[in-house]
């Protein structure tokens, strides 16, 4: 019997060797452990031996039992293991493949750069006004020193709804609103769009925007004009940026200044975005008119104020290298998607 | 402006380079928008004499010169039929460089050849510069110029700054402004003009003239002189050359020296024919009831009341500031003119330009303001040319209307308030420089300032620190950032943080941010379907639109979304998602301005794209303003949309109504055909303010539950008709305390359901807050649910 048990050990021993599928552990174990397996056979022709023997046998049938099983354990270990490294094997992907996700939306340039624009000045603690599109004459010109008329017109090209009725063609009658309406200290900037009898080609466009900002205050000083603008240049088109002011005239502010920045493309040597000049211009400005000041019921000897503004189209296709304005009014998805 | 330097050198030297000079200028405001050298490309061609002229041997077309050179005398082979023996000429010697390259030594047909007589062509030079130029052929000099001499220096070629001059400076369109702003940029005197007059006609002015001034509003002084023995016939080159340089087409002695005078001194002047003005008179008034008057072009001009006039004794004889009168026009028979030098009300003379539709240099002139001191001075030198041209003889004395008698304006000097308006620390001593430099008289005991007469932009303190600012340097201010200043906090409305929301949840959603102009065309209401009575047809009109298509201001943003998305369908983009968040304008009865509503669109097509997931999108965005209340109903009316897939919805407002926020929907085919879009194309618009309006940015935690919830499932046959969202609010409604949460999870036609029927599978979870659901809570719900569809619907339970 002893020799039997040796055998049996040793030819389960050798099939769970050559075992590779789960099933076969399976049925190996049944055959040999199980209710009518092997070693249960054998076991139960212990009844024969003498008393001396079967104590001896039983512990060895134990002994084998326990090898079996635990054989059979690590077998199983063994097997899924492999398993498991077989499915890996079989699920290898191409990671290089693109990613897949409904990708989110992009905001327009525009916006991109007009909410630039904003954080920038609600840092400085300027408010954000704002005011119809379709305005009155008078708000749009008479108040801001430019009767009717005045040769100034000529320079602003006007859409016409009435005789005294317009397209607004700068935001500053939003600023004209505010200053009616609010006493000094006055911060605001005002965006929005704006419209001049300009056909659609590559620089123009009927339809743009624009960004002014108006600060009305006890002593405020061309200086802090100067100060500011240098501070939001540096802002939007990095800190080493230079700010150039060129004298000009608008009728609603005196002094008045073109404002040009250091290219942003060579940093003021000369280049394509520059035409050669080293310089851009993306801003007017001034000290505000006394007059429109007087208009608006503030008192110049009293206050002073300066103001400001900018195209939006203008700084947006130069920050992103945008050569043609059409694409930002054409929406092709292709254009929008690159921001 | 454009001002040809060595014309701007006979008043003020210009001793550094030209870039130097145009940078010095554009920062002290005279902007400088580009300069001209017209002898840029010609190098090493002089001026040579023919003094022998040969034909060559082996070609008829070709001839063989000896030019002179001054110190040495060349062969030159020729083509050029023009050219003559003893001619002056242009030559380009070898090694000259010339914009179609560099001359070199050639044999032609054999014979040798060491450089070219030149066209003007060959100079990059215009008939406009020199008129007397043949049209094909090599350019013989008038006269006898210096042999040997540069031709840029015989041809007068030279550089042309153009100015861009501001409304506020008329007295800059001329060169004597723009010397005196060169003056104070560079630190230069001015070289005063002396004019003198010989007035060899002798004779008296008041014999020939008088002038009366019959509205001194609208024509502030009039003053003018006689010429006899007129000789029309073209001026001198120089004077042509300075002309065309300064952008001027020379004519005839008599008009071009008016023109270099306007040029010169910025005052323009008018010369009628004397023999033609009726009365010895120039009477200057508005037009009579019913008067018309036929202009230098040939027009009839009806006049208005307010339109100002030149008149001899009976009738017009010009338009003033504007046009002269055929009747008066100078003519090759003429033989006396009169010499008009007037200032007229600038806004009157733009009014009647406009009116007539001309506008001209002097037009431009009169329209800014003139000074009224510079009449006499440019009328003089008017004169002074007629006699050094030879043009005619001058009359003694000037008869000078003057209504408006010039006052110098004294403004207080201070100093101190200039500073501190600029936020600068500049001398006292340096204001003096700065003022002076610009004519003013400065008294420095009495602290006042008087500006010279061509300054009437200077009304106030701002207008005096300006001048101070332009010579100080604009750049030499220090920066300061309001310091001291009260400090304010800057934030955004409700408003513009919702619009903020309103983009973020867009671009969530996957949609991308489109731009679209505010115009529309009147076609659009009929590519759109609408209706002809319908609301949106009543637009804001632009008087002066860039074209029909342009010539409203939009009332629907549908027309710019199809047309974007039409673009990208027609670029072969397979999918596309987009938003606008713009505003749309409805005029208001009885109101000037419109109604301006902030408007959001969406378009979709392609990809994902249908009818819910538009809802979806809508529903995101209302859920991302805080909106929880709101019901979409179906819409059939719509014509621009699908009658079947068409939703309107509302959502409660502020004062707990039910309001419109828009529509969306797909396309109606022809409306997406007659826009090039996909069969499939998506569209919501919302109105912006009512959703801002029904919006809150509030936010309440409410607790995790602590107790299991049962679900049922719940399917019903109804009719296919029937809108599923009716049931639901019928199922919430009579669900019970514990009902929390129904969806739908399965609508089916088809197999097992009844013909004209659907199969409407929803899922429905009970909750307690406080204690555990036992089945026969919701049993008791769901038998309840269930009559009430039965008997509200006719739903059968499957
Ligand atoms: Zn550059």
């Amino acid at each position: 019997m002893k020799q039997q048990l040796e055998a049996i050990q040793k030819q389960a021993l050798d099939k769970l060797a050559q075992i590779s599928e789960i099933r076969e552990l399976e049925d190996l174990k049944v055959a040999y452990l199980g209710k009518k397996g092997k070693l249960t056979q054998i076991l139960k022709g212990m009844g024969a031996l003498s008393a001396e023997e079967r104590p001896v046998i039983g512990q060895m049938a134990n002994e084998v039992r326990n090898t079996l099983e635990e054989s059979i354990a690590n077998t199983r270990t063994r097997l899924v293991r492999e398993e498991r490294n077989k499915r890996l094997k079989n699920e290898v992907i191409d990671v290089t493949l693109p990613g897949k996700i409904r990708p989110i939306g992009k905001k327009h340039p525009l916006t991109l750069v007009l909410d630039e624009i904003k954080e920038i000045f609600l840092g400085m603690g300027y408010e954000i006004a704002e005011g119809p599109e379709i305005e009155l004459d008078y708000n749009n010109f008479e108040a801001l020193n430019i009767p009717k008329n005045h040769p100034a017109r000529d320079t602003q090209d006007t859409f016409y709804i009435s005789e005294n009725v317009v397209l607004r063609t700068h935001t500053s009658p939003v600023q004209i609103r505010h200053m009616q309406n609010n006493k000094p200290p006055i911060r605001i900037i005002c965006p929005g769009r704006v419209y001049r009898s300009d056909a659609v080609d590559a620089t123009h466009s009927p339809v743009f925007h624009q960004v002014e900002g108006l600060v009305v205050d006890k002593g405020v000083t061309m200086g802090d004009l100067v100060g500011t603008l240098q501070a939001f240049a540096k802002s939007v088109f990095g800190k080493d940026t230079r700010v150039r002011l060129r004298p000009h005239h608008f009728p609603f502010t005196e002094p008045s200044a073109e404002v040009d920045v250091s290219c942003w493309g060579c940093g003021g040597t000369g280049c394509r975005i520059c035409k050669g000049e080293g310089w851009v211009e993306i801003l007017g400005a001034g000290m505000v008119h006394p007059n429109v000041l007087r208009e608006c019921n503030i008192d110049p000897d009293i206050y002073s104020g300066f103001a400001f503004g900018m195209g939006v189209e203008r700084i947006t296709m130069g920050k992103f290298g945008i050569d043609d304005m059409r694409l930002l009014f054409e929406n092709d998805i292709r254009f929008l998607r690159q921001f | 402006m454009k001002v040809p330097v060595k014309w701007l050198s006979d008043y003020v030297k210009i001793n550094v380079p030209i870039r130097e000079y145009t940078e010095a200028m554009t920062l002290s405001g005279s902007k400088v928008e580009g300069v001209e050298d017209m002898g840029k490309d010609i190098e090493k061609v002089v001026v040579g004499k023919i003094v022998s002229m040969e034909k060559h041997p082996d070609a008829d077309k070709l001839r063989i010169c000896k030019v002179d050179t001054g110190s040495e005398v060349l062969q030159i082979v020729t083509g050029a039929p023009n050219v003559k023996e003893g001619d002056y000429i242009p030559l380009a010697l070898v090694g000259a460089k010339l914009p179609g390259g560099e001359i070199k030594p050639t044999k032609l047909r054999g014979v040798e050849s060491y450089g070219m007589m030149c066209s003007i062509d060959e100079l990059s030079l215009t008939k406009d510069y020199l008129p007397d130029a043949p049209d094909y052929g090599v350019y013989v000099f008038n006269g006898t110029p210096e042999l040997g001499m540069d031709v840029k220096e015989a041809l007068d070629l030279d550089k042309v700054v153009e100015f861009e001059i501001t409304s506020n400076r008329p007295d800059c369109l001329s060169i004597i402004g723009l010397a005196r702003e060169t003056v104070a940029t560079l630190g230069e005197t001015f070289k005063i003009p002396e004019v003198k007059v010989k007035e060899e006609a002798g004779g008296d002015i008041n014999d020939l003239i008088t002038i009366e001034i019959k509205n001194p509003e609208l024509c502030y002084r009039y003053a003018a002189r006689v010429v006899e023995d007129v000789k029309i016939e073209p001026s001198p080159a120089w004077m042509q050359r300075r002309l065309a340089a300064a952008g001027m087409r020379p004519i005839n002695n008599i008009v071009d020296i008016t023109n270099y005078v306007m040029l010169e001194y910025g005052q323009p002047m008018h010369a009628f024919d004397l023999d033609q003005v009726q009365g010895k008179k120039i009477i200057v008034r508005t037009p009579y009831e019913g008067e018309t008057i036929r202009t230098l072009d040939g027009q009839d001009r009806n006049l208005d009341s307010d339109m100002l006039l030149i008149c001899d004794a009976n009738r017009p004889i010009g338009v003033a500031g504007v046009m002269g009168g055929e009747n008066s026009e100078i003519t090759d028979k003429t033989k006396t003119i009169l010499l008009e030098s007037a200032t007229f009300n600038g806004s009157s003379i733009r009014k009647t330009g406009k009116k007539m539709g001309l506008r001209s240099e002097a037009s431009i002139r009169f329209e800014k303001g003139l000074d009224i001191e510079n009449a006499i001075p440019a009328l003089n030198r008017c004169a002074e040319l007629i006699e050094l041209l030879g043009a005619g003889k001058i009359v003694k004395g000037i008869a000078d209307c003057n209504c408006k008698p010039y006052e110098k304006r004294i403004f207080i000097f201070e100093p101190e308030r200039i500073n501190s308006f600029l936020g600068t620390e500049i001398e006292t001593a340096e204001m003096v420089r700065i003022f002076k430099s610009l004519e003013f008289e400065v008294d420095e005991k009495k602290m006042t300032l008087i500006p010279p007469s061509f300054r009437n932009d200077i009304v106030e303190l701002a207008d005096l620190c300006e001048e101070i600012a332009r010579f100080y340097g604009y750049n030499k201010i220090k920066p300061s950032l309001l310091s001291g200043k009260e400090s304010m906090q800057g934030r955004k409305t409700y408003k513009q943080s919702m619009e903020d929301v309103i983009r973020n949840a867009m671009i969530g959603c996957g949609l991308n941010e489109a731009y679209t102009l505010s115009f529309a065309s009147p076609k659009v209401f009929d590519t759109l379907n609408l209706a002809k009575d319908h609301y949106l047809r009543n637009a804001v009109v632009i008087s002066n639109p860039l074209g029909e298509d342009f010539s409203l201001m939009r009332t629907t943003t549908l027309p710019d979304m199809l047309k974007s998305l039409s673009t990208n369908y027609n670029r072969n983009n397979p999918e596309a998602a987009l938003f606008e968040l713009s505003y749309v304008y409805i005029p208001i009865e009885g109101e000037e301005l419109a109604d301006e509503r902030e408007t959001l669109t969406i378009g979709l097509y392609g990809g994902t794209s249908d009818f819910y997931e538009l809802k979806g999108i809508m529903e995101e965005l209302l859920e991302a303003m805080g909106i929880k209340e709101y019901e979409f109903r179906p819409e059939k009316e719509e014509t621009c949309f699908h009658p079947g897939r068409t939703a309107k919805f509302f959502v409660r407002s502020k004062n707990k109504e039910m309001v419109y926020g828009g529509i969306l929907g797909e396309v109606h085919p022809e409306v997406a055909e007659n826009y090039e879009c996909p069969d499939r194309t998506y569209v919501a618009v919302a109105d912006v303010g009512v959703l801002i309006d029904a919006s809150t940015t509030e936010k309440q935690y409410r607790q995790l539950p602590k107790f299991p919830a049962i679900t049922r499932d719940l399917a019903v046959v109804v009719d296919a008709e029937l809108y599923v969202s009716q049931m639901l609010d019928t199922i919430k409604q009579k669900g019970g305390e514990y009902l929390e949460e129904v969806n739908i999870f399965d609508v089916y036609k088809g197999a097992q359901v009844p013909d004209g029927m659907k199969s409407v599978a929803f899922s429905l979870s009970f909750r307690a807050l406080d204690k555990t659901l036992k089945d026969e809570d919701v049993n008791i719900a769901m038998e309840k649910i269930l009559k009430r569809l039965e008997k509200e619907f006719g739903a059968q339970r499957r």
